[in-house]
């Protein structure tokens, strides 16, 4: 177990030296949401005009949840090109943990979100941010945040195993993200949307996380929750089902894959 | 003792439409070179994957160093090195880092992994590129580092994939010198091939492949003899042809073959160079001045040939075209 372990931080080790050989995925995987944040910022700052610290009090929490979602992406895209280049193969090669190599690649990105988040708050707190919970919330949050994408970067080890091209995988994961950070409350209220989406937007595990973010934040989430269902209604417990839930499916789903991996060919 | 055994093993891919192997029975005794040589498709790369633990038998069984592969693939795991087509190294890292950290993935400690790692780059001429990104690495280069990182541990078993596919002249020899000096260390070594030389060059003893089964097993020279002996081969111009192969088969007692795009005839000969002079001899009489002329030995070509019906070459470059249309599709 202890050894499962130690192989999976040397995997981990192994993206923190890439980020340092290639220091451009650092920075691009840093200004995009940098750039989000400036964008939304000040070209929907308006809506907000009676909510109570401004547009941005609701946006960052927003941001912040379609960043970590974006996770999936990034995981799915490394692990088909290690595929494509035989490193998988070689890893399996080895004597170490079945486990190893996927848990080494999810623990890689969670750390680069770290780095993400820290970068995307300190802008966040330059444009007008002001979260008012004290510090312990405002730590839950961030921890909340990692956890989200951490959970969701296991799909991406799933998505990444099944496919054949790393281009194709990262296009078809931002299919599935990028109208699941949008069919949400993150950046404007579910309540103009037609009442089929508000439904989906309520139940949306985004909007939860947005809804639980801003609540340790210490604003009142004021977009959505007409329905007042159970989603809307528990935003934190919720998300936290819904973390368990990805986890008890992708994690044996993706060990099995990585062991059976290159059955296909 | 043997240290790789394969018996009838079954490997059939897309719920049984397409039969990679048909019941392949193999052995290598310890400490020798065992070349799997066959055209693209036939299932060397299979085979090597079979034993080196990464895909599973549909039925048969195999044990490398006395251990299944099926029953328990992590102590196999522990005595063998892969490298070849499908092993390979991060290109975003240097050559150093790779060792390194495969190094620390078997398990030896820091300082010995890093100890470990300066002394294969040391072994494989690549100290100089040691702190490069692989990216820079030329194909040989990448290929000896892939190789570098199958030894970290000194395997006991060795299993090289197509090794000098892909690489220039060069490169191959390169590879070809690299792998000789592994082999006089005393690994067992199995090395898949499409190139008849390469196998003729590295390996004891050659197991024909195809269609995934072993069709010819033995030495170099035995599958040679398995052909035929010697023969004349002569090149003359268009206007002799005729009267060249009158002269041939009188002189061999046999009918010579014609390639009559190459202008080349071709007879077996028993009495080796005392037939080759005869045959000059004659052609001198009748005023027949060949372009070329040689003995030739039969070549592994030449037991493809026979034993298959087909060349491997030919059949080779249909896989390629094949290849090409799988990979548009992705």
């Amino acid at each position: 177990m202890m050894r499962a372990f130690t192989d999976a931080l040397i995997i981990t080790k192994r993206q923190l030296l890439q980020l340092t050989r290639v220091p451009e995925v650092l920075i691009f995987s840093t200004i995009q949401p940098v750039m989000f944040v400036l964008l939304f910022r000040y070209v929907f700052g308006g809506l907000g005009a009676n909510i109570p610290g401004g547009y941005v009090q609701l946006l960052m929490p927003g941001i912040f949840v379609q960043t970590v979602t974006f996770t999936l992406a990034a995981t799915a895209q490394g692990l088909t090109q290690d595929m494509e280049k035989g490193l998988i193969d070689r890893f399996r090669s080895l004597p170490i943990a079945r486990s190893a190599v996927v848990f080494g690649r999810t623990l890689g990105d969670g750390l680069l979100n770290i780095v993400v988040l820290i970068v995307m708050g300190v802008a966040g707190y330059i444009v007008g941010w002001r979260p008012t919970s004290g510090i312990l919330k405002i730590s839950l949050g961030f921890v909340l945040l990692l956890f989200f994408g951490y959970a969701l970067s296991w799909a991406g080890v799933f998505a990444g195993l099944i496919s054949k091209d790393a281009r194709v995988v990262a296009n078809v994961s931002f299919l599935f993200t990028f109208p699941l950070t949008f069919l949400s409350n993150a950046f404007a209220s579910t309540t103009s949307m037609p009442h089929a989406l508000q439904y989906f937007a309520e139940w949306n595990p985004v909007s939860t996380m947005v809804a639980a973010v801003r609540q340790l934040y210490g604003f009142k989430n004021t977009f959505g929750a007409t329905a007042n269902s159970y989603p809307s209604q528990h935003p934190l417990t919720m998300s936290l089902v819904y973390m368990v839930l990805l986890l008890a499916i992708f994690v044996p789903l993706s060990v099995h894959r990585y062991n059976h991996a290159g059955d296909k060919k | 003792m043997k240290s790789i055994v394969a018996e009838g093993l079954i490997k059939t891919y897309r719920n049984g439409e397409v039969k990679a192997l048909d019941g392949l029975n193999l052995d290598v005794e310890e400490g020798t070179v065992l070349g799997i040589l066959g055209p693209n498709g036939a299932g060397k790369t299979t085979t090597v994957r079979i034993l080196a633990t990464l895909l599973k038998p549909d039925s048969g069984h195999a044990t490398v160093g006395g251990i299944d592969v099926v029953k328990n693939p992590k102590a196999v795991r522990e005595i063998i090195g892969l490298s070849g087509q499908y092993a390979a190294v991060d290109e975003t890292l240097t050559g150093w880092d790779n060792l390194v950290m495969f190094g620390r993935l078997y398990h030896l400690s820091s300082k010995a992994a890093q100890a470990r790692a300066t002394d294969l780059l040391e072994q494989f001429s690549l100290t100089e590129s040691a702190k490069r990104p692989i990216k820079t690495y030329s194909g040989g280069m990448r290929r000896r580092l892939d190789l570098a990182a199958s030894l970290i541990i000194r395997p006991k078993v060795l299993f090289l994939d197509e090794p000098t596919t892909g690489l220039d002249p060069r490169g191959r020899m390169e590879m070809w010198n690299v792998i000789e000096e592994l082999v006089k260390e005393g690994v067992t070594l199995l090395l898949t091939t499409q190139y008849l030389d390469e196998a003729d060059q590295l390996a004891d003893e050659i197991a024909v492949i195809d269609h995934g089964k072993v069709i010819a097993r033995g030495t170099s020279d035995q599958l040679k003899s398995q052909v035929g002996g010697e023969r004349v081969e002569i090149v003359v111009a268009q206007g002799d042809l005729s009267r060249a192969r009158e002269v041939i088969d009188r002189v061999t007692g046999t009918t010579s073959n014609l390639d009559e795009g190459l202008r080349k005839l071709s007879a077996p000969v028993s009495n080796g160079s005392q037939s080759l002079i005869e045959v000059v001899r004659e052609l001198d009489v009748a005023k027949i001045h060949p372009l070329d002329i040689a003995m030739k030995r039969p070549s592994l070509d030449d037991v493809f040939m026979s034993i298959t019906g087909h060349a491997a070459e030919e059949e080779v470059a249909e896989e390629v075209k094949g290849k090409k249309k799988r990979g548009a599709k992705k």
